[in-house]
């Protein structure tokens, strides 16, 4: 089986977030980088699919060179070559776009993602690679077993579960428990070296969109705490002081 | 690749004699991506298998400690060090100091890891021969094996050569017979190879033993009751009868005491490496909850008392790092030098560390010393919450006490190594006289009114830093004179130059990791580490004064004494600093980054 694996390099959760040039730009200054979690969980199942009936997997990551280190580490983890499509990812269609012309020609069987990125959290460039490709897109994918052509896989809905079976090749958003995070071994950091990491120029189109300004929430503030027996205060501090009633 | 720059090294013990250029010296910011990695990856380790299971492990849960080593070995983590023809990775010295840096946040762990990886394998990976080797270096890399390290005996601790552990060759010469006790055995409880040191018949040095669990002959006593590392076992265990093949014997008879102070040298150097995560730990979690915690209607983070604990213990592990890979990497070096020279691997992994034996007691006794200081301040900003076994300070404070205990004391180490200097000396292998006699001649010559160009960054620390080893040359030099071969025993005098070279050491190592981050980073970019610099060489101004007046107080009077007061003032003299100004400014990096003030691995 030939799995592509879409991975982001996205700021590590505990950054401390402030941005720059007139709140347009995120400040990576003092910033750690790592593979996107949820790309994470995508990566591990991958290294489980491939473990259990034997293929390849290919990890791609659009991005500038600062990023390779990222990818390193999934090759450390476990993907056997990559792939880098050098550009700064601005726009959820161009990335889907870079990803689709990959894959287009890839003969890939499966292509994992991350249920979303956690810098932006938009949670489309799947939707967009499955419309681009004509295959089905599935998010978010909870449990993923192969059989033959076909996949089954499971997933949480409002108020339920939904069980599901459709054929390869088709694009799915992983999240956990789909498979637990895999630490890198020290070999596979030594053999990540020498593993083969493609740099591609980008396809088509410039991104369309353009952050005009970025904002953090306010600060939290204080809490005040009121004596269960003293409703009347409570309504008071409800009414004229946080004034939601 | 791993970072392979051609430097010139000084030998072991010469940074008192000799000055070291910036570019001479391996600082951690130079390790390779794939280092950094492997370093990343432990942190992974730690966060995702041992943070979560930190109860179980204090509780010492049955197979837990032995399933988190198997863990470590499928990661690759117990081989790091191990030749690759033995099953290991064969990466680099400073590689493995680098992980046993990161294992330091690990708690029980930690010391689990070190006796396996340090103590344990390392007599065979240096001694063994090829049968050996091959027999057990594969197991012991993947963790299909744990091993344990049998030295210490209820009455011969520090005083290891000593032991009443007996073996005895039998009649037909196949096998050894080994009696006897061991106590304060970390991993005994799950070991499977035991390195065990014993005297043959009435020998006066220990030989050393390679033991398998399975054999009969090993019980043990019940886990210990510990201060700290709970979750680490700790047994004494019983020989009796214990039937060792004689091929098991490591290195030849009477060899053991050599093996077990070879080993040591190691085990030091990493146990002081293996403090330094800790220390990071501990001050981030400091610095998040002096964030956090409020009083008088602020946070905590924000008083001066506070600022300076923090301030404090970011200075010393940076400088504490800058020394410990310092000497790896030249450990490191002298070890890829004799092996292009010719020599077989373990000999020159054995000879380049036993060059700088001076180094590995010095970063094993400053290493531990900042950590117990990161602790103890780590309990103070947590207030009573650092009391309290609810909060992570309390067992970070535990755990920490037994660093400067094991592996050699403290005290043994300070001894050990202001004697292997003067031994140097003696061999010739390092001039100390000549640099002691020129330090004379200036103290009661006029003083030179030569005003040296100082306007390069960091030009007048270096300056002050060849003073301070004009005042340790001083100090030890009229010690020798004194005592001459007796000063051995002058424990006082040996505790006061001990700190005297390790302050030199530290101090200097920080001064020229700090020169390279300002090439590397630029003098804006480089200000936290300039202060952190600048304040560590305070202290251990301070520190090299006060010890240097209590030693020569300790054997000279009068005008004598008088004058040395004087030599040693002049040579620690150095501009004024605002501590406060300074320290302020680490802690506000810190406060503002809610973490230790600079990150080297994610
Ligand atoms: C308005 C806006 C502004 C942006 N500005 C910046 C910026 O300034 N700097 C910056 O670095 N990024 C920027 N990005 C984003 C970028 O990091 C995303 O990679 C990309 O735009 C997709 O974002 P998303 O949140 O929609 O991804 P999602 O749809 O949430 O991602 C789902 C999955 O798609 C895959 N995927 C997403 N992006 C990539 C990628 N780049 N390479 C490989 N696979 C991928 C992953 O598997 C991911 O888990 C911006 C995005 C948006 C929407
Ligand atoms: C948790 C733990 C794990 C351990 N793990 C191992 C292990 O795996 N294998 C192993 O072999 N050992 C192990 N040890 C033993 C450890 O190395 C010894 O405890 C240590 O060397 C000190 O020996 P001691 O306890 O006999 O103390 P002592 O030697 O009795 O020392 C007591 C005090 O006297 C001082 N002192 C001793 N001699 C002198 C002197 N000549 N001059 C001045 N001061 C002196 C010491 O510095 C110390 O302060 C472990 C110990 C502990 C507590």
């Amino acid at each position: 089986m030939k799995i592509l694996v879409c991975i982001t390099h996205v700021p590590d959760t505990t950054s401390r977030i402030a941005f720059t040039d007139g709140d347009t730009k995120f400040d990576k200054n003092g910033v750690q980088f790592i593979i996107g979690p949820y790309d994470d969980y995508a990566l591990a199942r991958a290294v489980e699919l491939k473990e259990q009936s034997g293929g390849s997997i290919t990890v791609l990551n659009v991005g500038e060179a600062e990023t390779e280190p990222t990818i390193r580490k999934a090759l450390a983890i476990g993907a056997d070559d990559a792939i880098r499509i050098n550009a700064f990812p601005e726009d959820a269609l161009f990335v889907a776009k870079q990803i689709a012309a990959v894959a287009k020609d890839g003969g890939f069987d499966l292509i994992l993602m991350g249920r979303e990125s956690i810098d932006f959290n938009g949670g489309q460039v799947h939707g967009m690679v499955g419309e681009l490709l004509g295959i089905p897109s599935v998010s978010p994918v909870m449990t993923l077993d192969i059989d033959g052509d076909t996949a089954k896989i499971s997933r949480e809905i409002e108020g339920g579960k939904e069980y599901m079976e459709l054929p390869l090749p088709f694009v799915a958003g992983c999240q956990e428990p789909i498979a637990e995070w895999k630490i890198p071994n020290m070999r596979g950091i030594m053999s990540a070296r020498t593993k083969p990491l493609e740099v591609k120029d980008p396809t088509g189109d410039a991104p369309k969109t353009k952050v005009s300004k970025f904002e953090l929430p306010p600060a939290k503030g204080d809490v005040k705490l009121v004596d269960p027996d003293n409703m009347d205060e409570l309504v008071n501090l409800l009414k004229n002081e946080a004034k939601v009633i | 690749m791993e970072a392979a720059v051609e430097k010139s090294a000084l030998k072991g013990g010469e940074f008192l004699i000799k000055e070291t250029q910036a570019n001479n010296i391996f600082i951690p910011e130079e390790f390779s991506e794939e280092q950094k990695m492997m370093a990343a990856a432990t942190l992974d380790f730690i966060h995702m298998e041992i943070d979560p299971n930190t109860e179980r492990i204090e509780n010492m849960e049955e197979g837990m400690m032995s399933g988190l080593m198997d863990k470590a070995g499928e990661l690759g983590l117990l081989g790091v060090n191990v030749p690759e023809e033995y099953g290991g990775l064969g990466m680099s010295f400073n590689t493995g100091m680098l992980i046993a840096d990161m294992m330091a946040s690990a708690g029980s762990f930690s010391t689990a890891y070190g006796a396996h990886t340090g103590i344990g394998t390392l007599p065979i990976l240096y001694y063994g021969t090829e049968e050996q080797k091959k027999k057990y270096l594969p197991k012991l890399a993947s963790g299909e094996w744990k091993a344990c390290y049998c030295l210490t005996e209820p009455d011969a601790g520090s005083d290891a050569n000593s032991g009443k552990t007996k073996a005895k060759l039998t009649d037909d010469g196949k096998h050894y017979i080994i009696n006897g006790q061991k106590m304060w055995i970390s991993n005994a409880g799950f070991a499977d190879l035991f390195i065990i040191f014993a005297k043959i018949d009435d020998d006066k040095k220990l030989s050393a033993f390679i033991a398998e669990r399975t054999w009969d002959g090993i019980t043990m006593n019940d886990e210990e009751k510990k201060l700290g590392i709970k979750g680490s076992s700790t047994r004494q265990v019983f020989f009796n009868d214990l039937k060792v093949p004689a091929e098991n014997l490591l290195s030849e008879r009477e060899n053991g005491f050599k093996i077990a102070v070879n080993v040591l040298n190691v085990g030091r150097i990493k146990l002081g490496a293996g403090c330094i995560n800790g220390c990071k730990d501990v001050a981030s979690k400091s610095t998040q909850y002096a964030n956090e915690r409020k009083q008088f209607g602020v946070s905590i983070s924000s008083f001066g008392a506070i600022k300076q604990k923090l301030a404090k213990m970011a200075t010393k592990t940076f400088a504490t790092e800058s020394a410990s890979y310092r000497a790896g990497q030249d450990i490191e070096d002298l070890i890829s030098k004799l092996q292009s020279d010719g020599l077989e691997a373990s000999e020159a992994k054995l000879k380049g560390v036993e060059q700088y034996a001076i180094e590995c007691a010095m970063i094993k006794i400053h290493g531990s010393e900042v950590l117990d200081f990161c602790v103890d301040e780590g309990v103070q900003v947590y207030g009573g919450m650092g009391f309290s076994e609810e909060a992570p300070m309390a067992r970070a404070y535990r755990d920490a006490r037994i660093t400067r205990i094991y592996e050699g004391t403290n005290e043994i180490n300070r001894m050990l190594l202001v004697g292997m200097m003067f031994k140097k000396a003696m061999k010739g292998e390092i001039d100390l006289l000549g640099p002691a006699m020129a330090v004379g001649k200036e103290l009661t010559g006029v003083p030179s009114f030569d005003t040296p160009d100082l306007s390069a960054p960091l030009a007048k620390e270096k300056e002050v830093i060849k003073n301070l080893k004009k005042a340790v040359l001083m100090a030890a030099g009229k010690a020798a004179e004194k005592f001459g071969p007796k000063l051995d025993h002058e424990q006082e005098v040996l505790m006061s130059l001990a700190d005297m070279l390790i302050e030199v050491y530290v101090a200097e190592s920080t001064i020229l990791r700090t020169e390279k981050l300002i090439s590397k980073y630029g003098e804006e970019g480089s200000k936290l580490y300039q202060n952190m610099a600048k304040l560590y060489l305070y202290e251990a101004v301070t520190k090299i004064k006060n010890a240097g007046d209590e030693a020569v107080a300790c054997f000279a009077e009068g005008d004598e004494l008088r004058v040395m007061l004087m030599g040693l003032k002049r040579f620690t003299k150095m501009d004024p600093v605002n501590t406060k100004e300074l320290r302020q400014a680490v802690a506000d990096v810190m406060i503002k980054e809610n973490k230790f003030p600079y990150s080297l691995y994610n």
